[in-house]
């Protein structure tokens, strides 16, 4: 559970969050400089917000008002650094039991087979490969019994295939865990994959905030739009209280509904489109095909329309047989569903 | 030649290494100390500390040496109080050797330090704190350790300067012979009495300190 009300002055932006969320899987999505870490720094009291307030899971660790400012080292937080941290002059062993009790070193062995960490105990984290050095991470974290998780990007240095295993190893431990863990990520796959809540921050402020499965179907801003992946995003004009005119690509879209006003641009995510061949129907699409590019599983098309900008069309595998067998298809349809009305 | 070797007053090499070590373990503690606290002050207060504190390593030597002697004369006022309680003298003695000389290696010390701070990893300090590890320890277990090579090499290149040092020392302790003459004083004075043989058996002495320094430092930055 999260409920914050943080103001700092950054260098650019003043980051103003103010949020409260029941979930205790949250994702904190945005670009680079957004204010992401920031957040996540000021949460484990590495960094001080100007005013306002913090509560994790029904802990106050931060109040301006009250003068209460709890020290990081007391906030029971295990914090995963977006290179790790491991200290680099101690062994994998030692980077895990720096921040135990001499005492309480029973568990030690426990934890380093467990992370599969047993025949590199005493390598150096130089020596040890990326995703060995993520499992030291989370075994140093989880050996303290921390009451909240945060990762900074955590996995964003790894390969594709390590970064899925990874997260898998993740979402295991997470299974166990009662306490609240939130995710700061550019990756909307790791969002989407670990967080049922998000909030997407940009410029240092909420744009968007609530299930992470409804921002994904409607994200609402044309931030979230780019980073929940939407690939087309253009400015509109309206042409009539349903007919709206896609500037960017010369294209009108007709909607069996009247439309809200306030409506800036329509996004269209690249997988969403349908290939027409011959008869025309619903909302379509004329196009010429500028170039393509071969992906292994699938392929991404990319479409000249009548306006300035291009179209990014995402062929799969099913489609793909088709345009084999029929040519490239005369038109392209798109469900009025799947159109993302943004502001 | 082997005449003038048995008759050399070995002193000036003795009373060197003991003024160059004593500053040296002065400018460490200190530097190391003070280069840490640095890095809690805001941007322009730092900017201002961190000047006047290597300020000795652009200013003439002597310039060094007319402010010491200001301050510690013993007709003013640090001078008067160290002499009437503690009968510490400074002007024209050993002590004032080991101040002249850790006055002028110290911005070494402090500029090596201070940069070795700056460029470790702070999320390995935030690590540390999340880690739940006290100020203290986090200094001595984690931010001393990695910058251990940084620390070590400025305390051989303030060691080096602190033996080397002529200006300020003269100044402030005087070329008094087995008392504060140290090697690089004794050169000046050989040489002024045109004794060009002794002054040249200083001079390889020294030649060769500096030699071994210079590897110590290969070694280390290796």
């Amino acid at each position: 559970m999260l409920d914050i009300n943080i103001k700092k002055k950054l260098n650019n932006f003043t980051l103003n969050i103010e949020c409260k969320l029941d979930s205790n899987r949250i994702g904190i999505l945005g670009g680079s400089g957004a204010g992401k870490s920031m957040i996540l720094k000021m949460l484990a009291g590495i960094e001080k917000p100007d005013r306002g307030y913090i509560k994790l899971d029904n802990t106050l660790l931060f109040d301006s008002d009250k003068k209460i400012d709890i020290k990081p080292q007391g906030r029971h937080i295990g914090y995963c650094f977006q290179n790790y941290a491991l200290f680099p002059h101690l062994s994998v062993y030692e980077n895990i039991v720096i921040g135990l009790d001499t005492n309480n070193r029973a568990e030690v062995d426990e934890f380093l087979e467990k992370f599969e960490l047993t025949k590199i105990r005493d390598s150096k984290p130089n020596k040890i490969s990326g995703g060995q050095a993520a499992r030291v991470a989370m075994a140093r974290i989880l050996i303290r019994k921390p009451e909240i998780l945060l990762f900074d990007e955590a996995f964003s240095a790894l390969d594709i295939y390590l970064r899925d295993h990874i997260q898998e190893e993740i979402a295991d431990v997470l299974s166990g865990f009662k306490g609240s863990a939130i995710f700061v990520s550019h990756s909307r796959d790791e969002i989407y994959r670990l967080c049922d809540s998000m909030m997407v921050i940009d410029s240092g402020k909420i744009s968007n905030l609530g299930k992470t499965k409804d921002i994904f179907k409607n994200p609402g801003t044309k931030t979230s739009a780019i980073l929940t992946g939407c690939k087309n995003i253009s400015d509109i004009r309206y042409i009539s209280e349903n007919i709206i005119e896609a500037t960017q690509w010369g294209v009108r879209f007709e909607f069996s509904y009247k439309l809200p006003k306030d409506v800036t641009a329509i996004g269209i995510r690249a997988h969403e489109f349908k290939p027409v061949w011959g008869e025309e129907k619903g909302n379509i699409i004329k196009f010429n095909l500028k170039s393509t590019a071969k992906l292994p599983f699938e392929d991404n098309y990319y479409l000249n329309t009548d306006g300035d900008g291009d179209i990014t069309w995402l062929v799969q595998k099913d489609i793909k047989e088709k345009i084999d067998k029929k040519g490239l298809p005369d038109l392209l349809q798109i469900d009025e569903e799947n159109i993302l009305l943004l502001r | 030649m082997s005449n003038v070797l048995a008759h050399l007053d070995w002193s000036p090499f003795f009373i060197t290494l003991k003024i160059g070590l004593l500053s040296t373990i002065i400018c460490f503690f200190l530097g190391v100390g003070l280069a840490y606290v640095s890095l809690y002050m805001n941007k322009r207060v730092m900017a201002v500390f961190d000047s006047i504190l290597t300020l000795p390593m652009v200013l003439p030597p002597t310039v060094m040496g007319f402010f010491l002697l200001l301050i510690f004369s013993r007709r003013r006022p640090v001078g008067i109080f160290l002499y009437s309680n503690f009968q510490i003298k400074i002007v024209q003695s050993f002590a004032g050797c080991v101040i002249a000389a850790f006055i002028i290696a110290f911005p070494l010390m402090y500029k090596n330090a201070k940069s070795a701070f700056l460029q470790l990893d702070k999320n390995l300090i935030y690590a540390g704190r999340t880690l739940g590890l006290s100020e203290l320890k986090i200094f001595f277990k984690i931010v001393c350790p990695i910058a251990s090579p940084s620390l070590f090499s400025g305390a051989i290149l303030s060691f080096a300067r602190a033996i080397g040092e002529y200006g300020a020392t003269s100044m402030l302790a005087g070329n008094i012979s087995g008392k504060t003459a140290t090697i690089s004083q004794q050169i000046a004075i050989l040489v002024q009495n045109q004794k060009y043989l002794e002054a040249g058996i200083w001079v390889s002495i020294v030649l060769f300190i500096a030699f071994l320094i210079m590897l110590l430092m290969e070694y280390i930055q290796r």
